[in-house]
């Protein structure tokens, strides 16, 4: 395949996660802060997401599988992948974190356990997307191209 | 008896009657030939005589009548015809030149009366040549006397010496038994006696001016002849002589005080003085036309003298009067200097005193603010560090604006490279600059010289200051700086009608023009703008802008994008895990610490609180801000408390944080609003 068709493909791809909402705006912003300087930004934010993330559903997963849940602590890992997720965009994690945390407060721990799957999926769903989209860039860069720059109309 | 031709007389040469034609004829023909002979004697003698052929004419016939008579003389006896005949030829000849004579002197008679006629006429008129002759050498005298007069008085400004030369020169000329002056008094109301010619020194004998001989001679501008009753006319003590005739004329008197040079009075002051003349008593002497006409002129001539006199004395007057007020003004530069100098050491020696209690209030409250204190006092300390720190700017602000106004800001002059002013104006603005995204160009003209004369470091301050302010004022857009030679028409300003441009082969006038993309300043303000302590002028904002931005961040994935914000606005980012590390990585050189303030595990408010500690002064401690997703107001409230500076929402996006930075500089602080 050659490099334009690939990267009209990686456009196309890219839109789309934004159409179907799994990426906001903020996503934009990472791309927008990966330069000359910093050429590999967005690769690292993603895959320090990633770290993170995993983490904080393995706590979050612990945390609910005690006799007595500590909503405090939950409501805080919460609150971290909330925090990371809004700052690279993924817009879908983030929406689950938020009603997971109404649900910690009410403390009702089926609901919260509910959310906690929630989470998961939207999680692993955006890290496939992302990883596909970061595979995409690799071969553009690959074979000599350039990563287009998406231009949005919202 | 022998016939002969000779002719007989008819009477008897004895008989007594022709005895006496005998001796008539004689003398008669001896007349009649000296006639001509003392004719010819006189006219030889007179040059001029017009008629010589008349002369010979009738000397011709004087002759010839002689001759006839002589001739007769012999026919009174016995003669010949031959001496008959030349009888008759002596006879025809004297007919015919009587005859042409008399007719002749049909001609010469009215010749000769007219000649005497115009003889009388032109002796007539040599004698009226000679009076007039007389005339003119007398006017021509009279006026070598005024020119003389005119030089002896105006050869003098001093008022009593014109007037004493004009009376003893009037005196001399004419021939005056007495000459006086009268000058009117302060009052105006009478005339005194002020000079004479024969008395010393008159008395101070006056006379009241409103009498109607002196209203007369005061009316004219002629000299008037006068009664020797007259009061002012009596001069010499009544003597058995009879009095000569006086003549009294006006003398105008210039009255100036403070030279009114607009109106410049043409005589209308009306004050006069009058001069009065007597010819000598027992002397049958009459006033002359040209006597009067001389004095006249000789009166006219005082006037202006005196009126010379009279300026000279009002301009001596001013002189001194000037001279006084510049004593007076020296004197008060003097004390002017002597007070600025005063206020000068007292604004050092105040600013010093003024300094110390300041930097007691200063230092002592920032201790104040490491210990512990509830949130109302931490915010009262830090007010009143604020106020101080703005109080300790304005001193100093006003012993610089002090020294400037005065002059006593003294420049330091020196050669330096221009263009290299304006590249450091540029290398100190393009951080922020760029910080804030906006664009800077600098644009030197061709005919700039490299090398100039002046003060570099007050020069570099203006141009920093102006082109700050650019930055500052500016959200977005671009910066130009250009530099050129101001040309002298387009130095005219309206707006600074004191600015008066020189021409000057050493000097050049620098015109350096920043313009900016910022808010702009109100047209109605920009009067105000070079106008000290203007209500629109920041005082007291002195941000340096330093070149990096040091930053503790402390959370992962958003810690990365912070990061990475902060990396493409240009700063220097250290990333730190926890609160061991970032204090003991923070220090003066980070500008800003980001915190954000969700994250377990790590206590933002205790790490502000040691922050705080370890930064006594307060322009060394690095901006405390914190990021949180968190929306309640709570969370504001008890950042400022702990003692931050800021509080950010996340997410932040690059243009937030572009906008965060510059407000963090400019105001350091910054609450988002919630």
């Amino acid at each position: 395949m050659e490099v334009g068709q690939m990267q009209r493909r990686l456009v196309d791809y890219t839109k789309s996660l934004f159409m179907e909402g799994f990426l906001d705006a903020q996503f934009l912003q990472l791309q927008q802060l990966q330069d000359e300087s910093n050429p590999d930004f967005v690769v690292e934010v993603v895959s320090l997401f990633f770290d993170d993330s995993e983490k904080l559903l393995n706590d979050l997963t612990m945390a609910l599988d005690q006799p007595n849940v500590d909503f405090k602590k939950v409501d805080a890992h919460v609150h971290q992948l909330k925090g990371s997720s809004s700052s690279i965009g993924a817009q879908r994690v983030k929406n689950a974190c938020i009603a997971f945390r109404s649900f910690c407060e009410e403390q009702n721990i089926d609901a919260t356990l509910r959310c906690l799957q929630q989470v998961k999926q939207e999680y692993y769903l955006v890290k496939n997307k992302l990883e596909t989209m970061l595979r995409l860039e690799q071969q553009i860069v690959a074979a000599g191209g350039s990563i287009p720059m998406i231009e949005l109309g919202f | 008896m022998e016939s002969c031709n000779c002719i007989e007389p008819q009477w008897p040469p004895d008989d007594l009657l022709m005895k006496y034609q005998y001796i008539s004829d004689f003398f008669i023909a001896l007349a009649y030939f000296s006639i001509p002979l003392e004719l010819i004697y006189f006219v030889k003698k007179s040059a001029v005589f017009p008629y010589r052929w008349v002369l010979v004419q009738f000397g011709a016939f004087i002759v010839l009548c002689g001759a006839t008579h002589l001739i007769n003389l012999w026919t009174f006896t016995v003669h010949s015809r031959t001496v008959a005949s030349v009888m008759t030829t002596a006879k025809v000849l004297t007919a015919a030149v009587s005859c042409i004579t008399a007719l002749m002197l049909v001609h010469i008679i009215p010749d000769l009366l007219s000649v005497k006629t115009r003889e009388l006429f032109l002796k007539n008129k040599a004698a009226e040549l000679d009076r007039e002759m007389g005339l003119i050498r007398t006017q021509e005298e009279t006026g070598r006397h005024v020119r003389m007069l005119t030089h002896e008085i105006r050869s003098t400004l001093d008022r009593h010496t014109i007037l004493k030369t004009t009376l003893v020169e009037l005196g001399r000329t004419l021939a005056l038994e007495e000459c006086a002056l009268w000058m009117p008094t302060r009052t105006g109301l009478e005339l005194q006696l002020s000079y004479t010619l024969r008395q010393q020194n008159p008395v101070g004998y006056t006379v009241p001016i409103h009498h109607p001989v002196i209203n007369q001679v005061f009316s004219s501008n002629r000299a008037v002849k006068i009664s020797p009753n007259c009061p002012v006319a009596r001069l010499r003590p009544a003597g058995k002589y009879m009095p000569g005739e006086v003549v009294a004329v006006r003398v105008p008197l210039l009255h100036l005080s403070n030279f009114h040079i607009n109106d410049w009075p043409e005589l209308s002051t009306k004050r006069y003085a009058l001069m009065v003349l007597m010819l000598p008593s027992d002397s049958a002497r009459q006033w002359h036309v040209h006597e009067l006409e001389l004095v006249e002129v000789v009166a006219d001539q005082v006037a202006v003298a005196l009126s010379h006199a009279a300026i000279l004395e009002e301009s001596m007057r001013a002189r001194d009067l000037l001279m006084e007020q510049n004593v007076a003004l020296d004197l008060a530069r003097r004390e002017a200097e002597t007070a600025i100098r005063a206020r000068n050491d007292f604004l050092a020696v105040m600013n010093h005193e003024m300094r110390t209690p300041m930097h007691a209030i200063i230092a002592l409250s920032s201790l104040l603010q490491e210990t512990e204190l509830t949130p109302e006092q931490r915010l009262m300390v830090e007010t009143v560090l604020k106020s101080s720190n703005l109080l300790a700017t304005l001193i100093n602000d006003v012993l610089d604006l002090s020294r400037l106004e005065d002059g006593s800001l003294q420049l330091d002059l020196g050669t330096f490279n221009l263009y290299a002013v304006f590249r450091e104006v540029l290398n100190l603005i393009k951080p922020i600059a760029s910080v804030k995204k906006l664009h800077v160009s600098l644009n030197l003209a061709p005919d700039l010289p490299e090398y100039a004369v002046g003060d570099e470091k007050r020069l570099m301050q203006t141009i920093l200051n102006i082109v700050g302010n650019a930055v500052k004022f500016s959200k977005e857009g671009s910066i130009s700086i250009t530099a050129f030679v101001a040309k002298l028409d387009t130095l005219r300003d309206s707006k600074a009608p004191e600015f008066l441009p020189v021409l000057s082969d050493n000097h050049f006038y620098l015109r350096v023009q920043v313009k900016d993309s910022g808010s702009g300043i109100n047209p109605l303000d920009i009067p105000k703008l070079f106008t000290k302590f203007a209500q629109n002028q920041s005082t007291g904002t002195r941000n340096s802008g330093g070149s990096g931005l040091g930053l503790a961040i402390c959370k992962r994935v958003s810690r990365m994008v912070t990061k990475g914000l902060l990396l493409h606005l240009g700063c220097d980012v250290t990333m730190v895990g926890s609160s061991d590390e970032c204090l003991r990585l923070v220090s003066h050189e980070h500008k800003v610490v980001f915190m954000d303030i969700c994250v377990p595990g790590i206590d933002s408010y205790g790490i502000t609180i040691r922050i705080h500690e370890k930064f006594t002064k307060r322009h060394e401690r690095p901006l405390l801000v914190a990021l949180t997703g968190n929306t309640d107001k709570v969370t504001k409230e008890n950042c400022m408390r702990a003692g931050m500076d800021g509080l950010i929402l996340k997410p932040v996006s690059l243009d937030k944080m572009r906008s965060v930075l510059t407000d963090l500089l400019e105001h350091r602080v910054f609450f988002e609003a919630i």
